[in-house]
C-alpha cells in the first residue's frame, strides 16, 4: 500500500497519443483521406517516417483546419478549380479549331502554288532540253555550266513569283551525284539543308509525288533573320539533262502564327477573367448563404451558452429567411421551456428550503423539550426512560437529515459559496481521524495515515473538505469490518488528493457510481441499524464539485473500497489528473487474485462519480467503466495516475440515493465523539463547523 | 459561580412554544427570562426589563430581528445573541453587522444555548484592576472604559473584550480561531465571520481612520494584532 503513493504529474505524458489529430467528423472525404493517409501517419511501423510525416503535417495543419472549417473557402476554391479546368479545355478546343482553319487555307493555297511551280520547273527543263538538242552541242560539254546557271535562274525566277510569300530551295537528289550544278540553292538567304527536314528528303527520294511537311525556315547567318515556322512542299524534278533534283517550296507560316498567338492571348485573358469572375461570383453567392448560416451558428452558440434571448435577424421570405424564422421559433420555444423548468425548479427549491426553515422552529422546541425529558430520565420508569432515549436519538437523526436536506437544496439552488484559502490537508485529515477514533475503537479498526511527511497545501474550504473527509473516513470505518482503514495523502502537478481505503465488504458492480446518489442504499433489505441521512456522499460530491475537484469511488466485492478526493491546488485551476490512482495497488485485480471465483470485467471495479462529463478514457479502467463518458473529452491525465475518468465539473446526480447501507456519523449507541462529529456535519451548513 | 451566572435574559421570539421552552430551560439554568413576541414591542420591553442579555429571533412580526437588534444596540451594549433558522452568509453577516454579538442556528441543543449565554455573561467574572495601552488608547479593564486623550469611547462588552484580548498581548498575532476561543468562548473552530464583522465594528469606533487601521492591525493570511503603542 505504501508503494502506490508514487504519483506522477498528471496530464503530461499520457495525453498525447489519445488526442485526435483533427476532428474526424468534420471535413470532406478528401480531408479525411489526407488526414488518414498523409496526416494521420498511416504508416505504423517506421518511426522515422512518422516523424517525417509529423514534420510535414505540422505546417499544413492550420491550412487543413481552415479548409475543414470554412465552407466559403471550399466553395470558392472548388469553383475556381473547376472553372479553370473548363476554361482550359475550352481554350484548347478553340485554339485547335482556329489553328486547323488557318492552316487548312494556307495548305491549300500553298499546294496549288507549289504544283504550279513544279509544273513550271518541269516545263522550263523540257524547254531547255529541247533548246540544247537544237543547238547540237554536246551535252557533256555544256551541261555543267548550263545546268548550274539554269538552276540559279530557275530558283530566282520561281521565287520571284511570291515576294516573301514563299521561298524556293533546290537540293540534289541523294541518288544523283552531288555536283555543283545541281547543288543547293535557295532564294532569300534561306539555309537550304537546315530548312528542309531530313525525313522529307528521304520520302521525296523514295517516291515521285509531291510531299509536304512542317518545318522551320533557317536563314543564313549573314542574313541575321530569325527562323520561322513554315510549310514545305517538295518534289523530285528533272533538270534539262534529265537528272533528278529536288525542288522545295517553303511557305512561311509566321502570319498564321501571329494570328494564332493573338487568339491564344485573347482566349487566355478572357479565360483568366472568367475564372476570376466566377470565383468572385461564387464567393458572393456563397456568402449570401453562408452569412446567415454563420449567424445562426453564432446565435446557436450563444443560446447554448445561456443567452436565451438571442434571435436571428430575418429579412425577406426566401429559404434563408425561413431558416431564420424556424430558428427563432425554436429558440423561443426553448426559452419558454427552459424558463418554465427554471421557474419550476426554483419554486421547488424554495419550497424545500422554506420547509426546512419552517421545520426548524418547532424542531428546536421539540429538541429542547426532549433534552429536558432526557435529562430527567433517571426519575422515570424504564419504559418511559427508554422512550426518552429513543426520542433524543431519533431527534438527532432527524436534525442531521434536515441539515443535509437543507445543504443539498442549497447546492441545488446554486447558493453554495466556496470560501477557499490555503489549507494544509494534513491538519484536516488529522482532525477528521481524531474525530473518528472513538468510533474506530468500538469497531476495532485502526486508522493509518500515509503520505503526511510534507505539507499538502491546497486552496480549499476547510469546512467543506473536512466534511467530505469525515464522511469518507466514517464510512470506511463503518464498512471496514474491523480491518484497517488507510488514509493516504499525495500532491502532484496541480492537484492534491486524499484517498480513503477500507478492506470491508466493498462495492458490487456498478455501485461505485451509485454510492453518490441521494438516499441510495446498497442493500434496501438491510436494516437501518446505523444512522445517517443517506445524503452524506451526495453532499460530499457537491462539495468536491464546488472546489472544481473530483470525488470518486472504487470498490470490489469483498475486496474493500477506496474513495478518492482530488482537489486542484489553486481554486481556479482545472484538474488534469489525480496524484493517487483510483484503484489501489493492492486491489485483487492488481494482485492477480481476480480468479478467486470473482467475475472480472463488467463495471464492478471501475468507479466514477455519477456522470462525469469528461470522457478521457486513458487506461484499461475505462473499458469497464459502467458510465459512458458524456460530452467532450478534455483533460487528460497520466494513465498511471488516473485509472478512472475524472471530471472537473460533475453534473448533478439527478436521482436520489445513498452510499451502501448507511451514512457517516451516526449509528446505534452513539458515543460522545460520534455525536459530536455528527452534530458538526449537521451544523455544517450553519458554517459554524465544529 | 451560579450567582455570577444569574442574569436576566430577554427572549424576543414570536413562537410561543419555543419561547416557553426557552423559558423552561433558562429557568432551569438559573436565569431570569422575560418574554416579548412582537418586534414593535421589543424595545419597550427591553427598556423595562433591563436584561443582561437578549435572545433575539431574526424573523419576527412587526419589526424584524435585524431592526430590533439595531435599535437595542443604539442605546445599549448589552450582549445580543441571535436565533436564526437561516445560516446563509448574508443573513448572518447582516445580523452581526446590525450589532449582534453571536448567533445560534436552530435547531440547537439546550446545552449549546446555555453555553453561549454563559460565554456572553462570563465577562462579569473578571474584575481585576488592570491598565492597558494599545496605540494611543488607554484601557481600564476593571472600569470597562477606553479612552483616547481623556475622551471616552463607548464599546459594547464584546468589542471591549476583543480589544482587551489584543491589547494584553501586543506582541502576539491572534488567528481568528484563537480570538473565537478567547472572546466568544468557542472551544473548536467556528464561524470566523464573527471575528471579521466585529473587528470591523470595533475599528469603526476606535480607529481614527477605519480604512487605515492603527489599533487593530490585520496580519495578512494570519489574523489580527494590536497596533504599536
Amino acid at each position: 500500500m505504501t508503494g502506490d503513493s508514487a504519483a506522477s504529474a498528471p496530464g503530461r505524458t499520457g495525453a498525447r497519443p489519445e488526442r485526435p489529430v483533427g476532428r474526424k467528423s468534420a471535413g470532406s472525404r478528401w480531408a479525411r483521406i489526407l488526414e488518414g493517409g498523409l496526416l494521420q501517419g498511416g504508416v505504423q511501423g517506421s518511426p522515422v517516417l512518422r516523424l517525417l510525416l509529423r514534420w510535414v503535417r505540422r505546417p499544413l495543419l492550420p491550412v487543413m483546419r481552415l479548409w475543414r472549417r470554412n465552407i466559403q473557402l471550399k466553395v470558392v476554391a472548388t469553383t475556381l478549380l473547376m472553372s479553370l479546368g473548363v476554361v482550359l479545355l475550352l481554350g484548347f478546343v478553340v485554339i485547335g479549331q482556329v489553328r486547323n482553319g488557318l492552316l487548312d487555307a494556307k495548305v491549300k493555297a500553298s499546294q496549288s502554288q507549289a504544283t504550279g511551280g513544279f509544273a513550271a520547273a518541269k516545263q522550263r527543263a523540257d524547254e531547255a532540253a529541247a533548246g540544247t538538242a537544237d543547238d547540237g552541242t554536246t551535252v557533256d560539254d555544256r551541261s555543267e555550266q548550263n545546268v548550274t546557271s539554269w538552276m540559279s535562274d530557275l530558283v530566282s525566277s520561281l521565287s520571284s513569283g511570291g515576294q516573301g510569300a514563299f521561298e524556293v530551295v533546290t537540293l540534289p537528289a541523294s541518288t544523283g551525284s552531288d555536283t555543283g550544278g545541281r547543288g543547293r540553292r535557295a532564294s532569300g538567304d534561306v539555309d537550304p539543308t537546315a530548312s528542309v527536314p531530313e525525313a522529307l528528303r528521304e520520302r521525296i527520294d523514295s517516291a515521285t509525288g509531291a510531299f509536304q511537311s512542317y518545318t522551320r525556315i533557317v536563314y543564313q547567318p549573314s542574313a541575321q533573320k530569325d527562323s520561322q515556322p513554315a510549310l514545305v512542299i517538295g518534289k523530285q524534278v528533272n533538270d534539262p539533262n534529265g537528272d533528278p533534283y529536288q525542288l522545295y517550296y517553303l511557305f512561311p507560316l509566321s502570319q498564321e502564327e501571329k494570328s494564332l498567338s493573338l487568339v491564344k492571348g485573347t482566349l487566355a485573358t478572357a479565360g483568366l477573367f472568367v475564372v476570376v469572375l466566377l470565383g468572385a461570383i461564387a464567393w458572393l453567392v456563397v456568402r449570401q448563404v453562408v452569412t446567415p448560416v454563420r449567424m445562426a451558428a453564432g446565435i446557436a452558440e450563444r443560446l447554448s451558452a445561456g443567452r436565451l434571448q438571442e434571435r436571428m435577424k430575418v429579412t425577406g421570405e426566401d429559404d434563408i429567411a425561413r431558416l431564420g424564422e424556424a430558428f427563432n421559433k425554436m429558440a423561443q420555444n426553448l426559452q419558454l421551456k427552459i424558463q418554465q423548468l427554471e421557474d419550476l425548479s426554483r419554486m421547488q427549491r424554495r419550497f424545500v428550503s422554506d420547509v426546512s426553515h419552517e421545520l426548524r422552529t418547532p424542531l428546536t422546541t421539540v429538541r429542547m423539550a426532549a433534552d429536558v425529558i432526557h435529562e430527567a430520565r433517571e426519575d422515570f420508569d424504564p419504559v418511559t426512560a427508554r422512550s426518552a432515549e429513543l426520542l433524543t436519538d431519533q431527534l438527532d437523526r432527524f436534525e442531521s437529515l434536515l441539515a443535509d436536506l437543507l445543504e443539498i437544496s442549497r447546492f441545488d439552488a446554486g447558493a453554495a459559496a466556496l470560501e477557499a484559502e490555503p489549507i494544509d490537508l494534513r491538519e484536516v485529515v488529522r482532525r477528521v481521524v481524531t474525530g473518528a477514533e472513538p468510533l474506530a475503537e468500538r469497531k476495532g479498526t485502526r486508522i493509518r495515515i500515509l503520505g503526511d511527511q510534507q505539507p499538502i497545501v491546497a486552496e480549499a474550504d476547510a469546512r467543506r473538505v473536512e466534511r467530505v473527509l469525515r464522511n469518507l473516513v466514517v464510512n470506511a470505518v463503518e464498512h471496514g469490518e474491523g480491518r484497517d482503514v488507510v488514509v493516504k495523502l499525495a500532491a502532484a502537478g496541480g492537484a492534491v488528493a486524499v484517498a480513503v481505503r477500507d478492506y470491508g465488504v466493498g462495492l458490487k458492480p456498478g455501485e461505485a457510481t451509485r454510492v453518490f446518489s441521494r438516499f441510495w442504499r446498497a442493500d434496501p433489505a438491510r436494516a437501518r441499524t446505523t444512522g445517517g441521512t443517506g445524503l452524506g456522499l451526495s453532499i460530499a460530491l457537491e462539495d468536491a464539485r464546488l472546489h472544481g475537484g473530483w470525488l470518486q469511488a472504487w470498490g470490489e466485492p469483498g475486496g474493500g473500497s477506496q474513495f478518492r478526493l482530488t482537489l486542484p491546488r489553486t481554486a481556479d485551476e482545472p484538474l488534469r489528473g489525480s496524484p493517487i490512482p483510483l484503484e489501489p495497488k493492492d486491489s485483487r485485480r492488481n494482485r492477480g487474485l481476480n480468479d478467486a471465483g470473482l467475475p472480472r470485467g463488467g463495471g464492478e471495479k471501475a468507479a466514477t462519480v455519477p456522470a462525469q462529463p469528461t470522457g478521457d478514457q486513458v487506461t484499461p479502467m475505462t473499458s469497464r467503466d459502467p458510465i459512458a463518458p458524456r460530452g467532450t473529452a478534455v483533460p487528460k491525465a497520466d494513465p498511471t495516475a488516473l485509472p478512472g475518468n475524472g471530471a472537473r465539473v460533475v453534473p448533478r446526480p439527478a436521482s436520489t440515493a445513498r452510499r451502501q447501507d448507511d451514512a457517516p456519523g451516526a449509528e446505534g449507541p452513539p458515543s460522545e465523539e460520534t455525536g459530536r462529529a455528527e452534530e458538526s456535519s449537521k451544523h455544517g451548513e450553519a458554517s459554524r463547523g465544529r | 459561580m451560579m450567582a455570577f451566572m444569574k442574569g436576566r435574559v430577554l427572549v424576543v421570539d414570536d413562537d410561543t412554544a419555543l419561547a416557553e421552552m426557552l423559558g423552561i430551560v433558562l429557568r432551569g439554568e438559573g436565569f431570569e427570562p422575560s418574554f416579548v413576541a412582537d418586534g414593535d414591542k421589543a424595545l419597550a420591553a427591553f427598556r423595562e426589563a433591563k436584561p443582561d442579555l437578549v435572545l433575539l429571533d431574526l424573523m419576527l412580526p412587526g419589526r424584524d430581528g435585524i431592526e430590533v437588534c439595531r435599535l437595542i444596540r443604539a442605546e445599549s451594549g448589552v450582549p445580543i445573541v441571535m436565533l436564526t433558522a437561516k445560516s446563509d452568509t448574508v443573513d448572518v453577516v447582516v445580523g452581526l453587522e446590525s450589532g449582534a454579538d453571536d448567533y445560534i442556528v436552530k435547531p440547537f441543543k439546550p446545552k449549546e444555548l446555555v453555553a453561549r449565554i454563559r460565554a456572553r455573561l462570563r465577562r462579569s467574572e473578571e474584575p481585576a484592576p488592570e491598565q492597558l495601552a494599545i496605540g494611543d488608547l488607554v484601557i481600564d479593564v476593571a472600569g470597562h472604559s477606553v479612552k483616547r486623550d481623556g475622551q471616552s469611547i463607548a464599546l459594547t462588552p464584546l468589542e471591549f473584550d476583543l480589544l482587551v484580548a489584543l491589547a494584553r498581548k501586543p506582541w502576539q498575532v491572534f488567528t481568528r480561531e484563537v480570538l473565537l476561543e478567547q472572546v466568544w468562548g468557542y472551544r473548536h473552530a467556528a464561524d470566523t465571520r464573527l471575528v471579521n464583522v466585529h473587528v470591523q465594528r470595533l475599528r469603526s469606533k476606535v480607529e481614527k481612520d477605519p480604512e487605515r487601521p492603527e489599533i487593530v492591525v490585520t496580519v495578512r493570511g494570519v489574523g489580527y494584532k494590536a497596533g504599536p503603542s
